[in-house]
This record gives C-alpha cells, structure tokens and sequence, in this order.
C-alpha cells in the first residue's frame, strides 16, 4: 500500500492557487470598461472565432481568460442556467448576480475538492436601464469579477482580468472618465491594451464586445471588422 | 435561483453529446417537471368545451420577403372566447412562427421553438440555418404527438429568409411532424380553406412586400367571412390581425394604422357600387 504523505493545508491551498495562476497567466488579458450606456469588453484574440466573451441572456454577458475548454464549458452552463430560468419565471427574473454566484460556487468547490482548480478568471455583467436622467448618477451596470477560488469582487468603473494586469489597471486609471461614450471606452480599453503590450494593436487582433442598455431587448453587441476601426477612430 | 454548486455544474457540457445546443434537451434533462407530461387517455368531454382554440394563420411569400399574417379570434367550443389573441410571433431575427389548434400548448409551442433558436445561437455563436430551424420545428411538433391524439392538435406555420442564400421561404406542418415547403403560400387552421382559395389566386412570388400584404388581408377577410372560427377586423375595438414581414432588415410587426388602412382599401373594393 502506498503511503498518503502529510501535506499541510496552508501548503496545499498554496500549491493549487499557484498552479492556478500560473494557467491563467499564460494567456492574453482583457479589460472591461464601464461607459455612460453600458460596458465594453475588450481583449488581444487574434481569433475571429474562439471567443472569450460572450451573450448569457438579454442584459447579462461573459467575459473569462484563462484556459478555453475550462471557460467555454462554463460559459455554455451559464447559458442553460439562465435559460432555464427564464423560461420557468420570465425573463425579468434572470439577473447577474445569483448566475455570478453560481460561478463562485462552482469554482469554490472545485478549488477546494476538486482533482484541479479551473485556471480560468471570469466577469459577469448586467446593465439595466438607467432610472432618472441624470446622466451621472451611479450607473446601472453590475460588474462581478470571479477568481479561480471562488472568490467574487464587485468591480466599477473598470476591471482588468488575467496574468499581468497591473499596467493595464495602471493605464486605465489614468485615462478613464465617467460619462464615456461607447467609441471612448473602447478606444481607453485599447488604448490601455496597446500601452501594456508595447505596441500598437490593430482590429483584427482584438475582440471587442460588451452590452448597451439602450439596445432592444439582447444587449450584447460585438464589434467587428470596420464597425471596430470605426469606433477605434482609426 | 439558489447557488448550490452543482446545479450550474450539472450544465456543462458533455463533449460530444448529442443535442448539446438544444434548449429543449437542456429543459428535458435539468427541469424535467417543466416540461408537459405525457397524459393517458383522452381529454374528457366536460373539458373539451374549455379548451380555447386558435384559428386562421397564413403567410405569403414576395421577392425577397415573406409575409406572415392572423386574426385575432380564440374559440372555446361553441363561444369565442378572446378577440385579441396573438397567433404570430417573432421566432428569432430573421423567422417568424404562427400558431394554431390548441391554444394553451401551441403558445407554449412558439415559445420554447424562440428559446431554442437563441439558445442554440449563444452556445454555438451562430444562427441555425432556415432549414435547421424548421427541421428543429418538426422534431418539436412530432414530440407533441401524444397530446394531438388525446385532442389537443398543435400545427404551426414556419416562414423566414434564409441569411445566407436572402430566400424566403414558408414551411407547413402536419400534427405528426409532417415538415412541407410551400411553394409561395400557405394557410392552417379552421379558416385556411378559404383563406386558401384568396391566396392561391393571389399569391405572387415575384410581387412586392405591400401587394403580399394586400394578399394576406384579402385571405384572412375571405376566411372571417366563411369560417365562423375566424374574426374579421374589430373596427369597434380597433382590434386588426397581426402582420408581420421578414425581408433582409429581419422581423417587423405592421402598425396598426398600415393593417388598418390595408383593410379599409379591401372592404372598400367589396364594396357594391350604387
């Protein structure tokens, strides 16, 4: 019979969030910045169609880094969730926060029990019309930020997700405003992309998506192509 | 919705799993209570006159775009039972589904058929074609056929634009799963008789939106005038069939004052001249 060493708790709690870092480390950072409409999620994905952000339901959206097959099978499961739910209640009733939950729940368990943790880091957001028309009362954008523990951060104003993120935190607290508009958030976004990559990143190595209250009833949009360089001013 | 961990982890997905991007499988396996029961028997007959009906829907193709039109009549046996009913629904972007027969079911219909096609575009992150999405319809209808015998029949009408190819097409069914690609017309329900008799005159493939919409009203005035299911405009109430046209810009519902101007232009033709 092999022997089962002693590993101490602390040690082994350690051991997973290093490995777990170090996954999600390895792969290209995304921002997520808030504008007066809504919020834009932008990332380096020189592919056109392995995404890492995502529709959920009509306000809510996903965005992750970290290894694709872990993040796209949670992505797929956050759809049947809120899909599920809505159809049994009504679609009013889906809202971000007990899907965000759910993901903390469900990465929680697996840091703690599971054969390994997920490398992954995800965003859940929701927009909701504004109530009033001050345009700079406090947004109606939910922003939840879900570490590969479990643990949940409720983030405003804007978020950076992934390995290296402190240039891009650094760059976007110098440049980000309340009140943005789209084109303005996605150009800080890039901007702050650009800078911590040191070089000038083009559309067709980026992905950019997000959710805009104002749009009809699924407030996920992607920005591709020439509605990118567009909103890039390039 | 409580967070126990494994109620999202019981939805990742099985790799290589038949049905993966369907809402329906998802709802069999996670929520089976949600979905209806097979129930044994057939509906007794102190129900039977309970039961509210949907009548007459149809649609209409024309170059580039397709028309989806119904009145606004539910039936319970021998009473009508709503003058406001809703029988045609936007299916996603780009189709439309109309509904009649058991009205209870068939709206469930229309709305689990919605779901399914958003929900399959999220997962895979692509529309379905127009072809899988009434094949998809087809499944569905054919999974209700134990409640079609015990009487509660559901048939839909399917009509959207292809987004690849910009055709438009119409799809008839049959309680049994039937799928059918109507040529450029197509009617269901008590009143489709006759509505089929307006439209087969004047159904047009190659006419403009407007003339197919003029076609639709012309059916469904003739079908209100022979089928006692069907109810002609509420001029009264204001009440006027839903329109709908799917062309390349996706799905719109006509404003009450275009049906209504519509129909004014087709009783006004009927008109007997003094």
């Amino acid at each position: 019979m092999a022997a089962n060493f002693y590993v101490a708790p602390e040690q082994l709690m350690k051991d997973r969030a290093d490995y777990a870092r170090k996954g999600i480390a390895r792969g290209r950072a995304l921002v997520a910045v808030e504008y007066s409409d809504g919020v834009v999620f932008a990332g380096e994905n020189p592919s056109g169609s392995l995404h890492k952000t995502s529709e959920i339901y009509d306000r809510i959206a996903f965005a992750a880094v970290g290894r694709y097959n872990e993040f796209e099978s949670l992505r797929v499961a956050g759809i049947r969730l809120a899909d599920v739910k809505g159809y049994q209640y009504a679609r009013e009733d889906v809202t971000a926060k007990p899907l965000a939950n759910a993901y903390s729940q469900a990465l929680g368990a697996s840091f703690m029990g599971g054969d390994k943790p997920f490398e992954v880091e995800l965003l859940i957001a929701q927009v909701d019309e504004r109530i009033g028309t001050d345009r700079d009362e406090d947004t109606s954008l939910e922003l939840f930020h879900i570490l590969y523990d479990g643990s949940i951060v409720d983030e405003h104003r804007f978020v950076a997700i992934g390995g290296e993120t402190e240039p891009l935190t650094a760059s976007l607290e110098r440049h980000w405003e309340a009140g943005f508009t789209r084109d303005a958030a996605v150009q800080c976004a890039v901007g702050a992309l650009s800078e911590a990559a040191g070089r000038e990143l083009t559309s067709d190595v980026l992905e950019v998506s997000g959710l805009d209250a104002t749009r009809d009833r699924r407030r996920f949009f992607r920005l591709r192509d020439q509605a990118l360089r567009d909103a890039m001013g390039a | 919705m409580t967070s126990h961990p494994n109620e999202l982890l019981a939805g990742l997905p099985h790799p290589f799993a038949s049905g993966g991007s369907s809402f329906f499988e998802t709802l069999r396996r996670h929520a089976p209570d949600a979905v209806p029961p097979v129930m044994a028997g057939a509906i007794p007959e102190h129900l039977r006159h309970l039961l509210v009906e949907g009548t007459t829907v149809l649609a209409v193709v024309a170059a580039g775009s397709v028309v989806m039109a119904g009145d606004r009549r539910a039936t319970a046996g021998n009473q009508i039972s709503r003058g406001d009913m809703r029988k045609v629904f936007p299916a996603d972007a780009a189709s439309a589904i109309a509904i009649s027969g058991a009205a209870g079911p068939a709206m469930e219909l229309a709305k689990v058929f919605a779901t399914e096609l958003e929900h399959y575009e999220k997962v895979e992150g692509e529309p379905l074609s127009l072809e899988g999405k009434s094949t998809k319809l087809a499944g569905m209808v054919r999974a209700h056929l134990p409640m079609a015998m015990q009487g509660l029949v559901v048939v839909p009408l399917f009509c959207g634009v292809d987004q690849r190819t910009g055709v438009p097409k119409i799809f008839e069914y049959d309680p049994a799963g039937g799928r059918y690609l109507a040529t450029d017309q197509a009617a269901t329900g008590s009143g489709s008789l006759a509505a089929r008799a307006t439209l087969k005159r004047l159904a047009d493939r190659d006419s403009d939106t407007d003339t197919a919409v003029r076609t639709a009203v012309e059916a469904l005035y003739d079908a209100a005038e022979e089928d006692s299911a069907t109810g002609g405009p509420d001029l009264i109430r204001r009440i006027y069939p839903i329109v709908a046209v799917i062309d390349a810009d996706g799905y719109r519902e006509l404003d009450d004052e275009v049906v209504a101007a519509t129909i004014e232009a087709v009783v006004e033709a009927r008109r007997p001249a003094r």
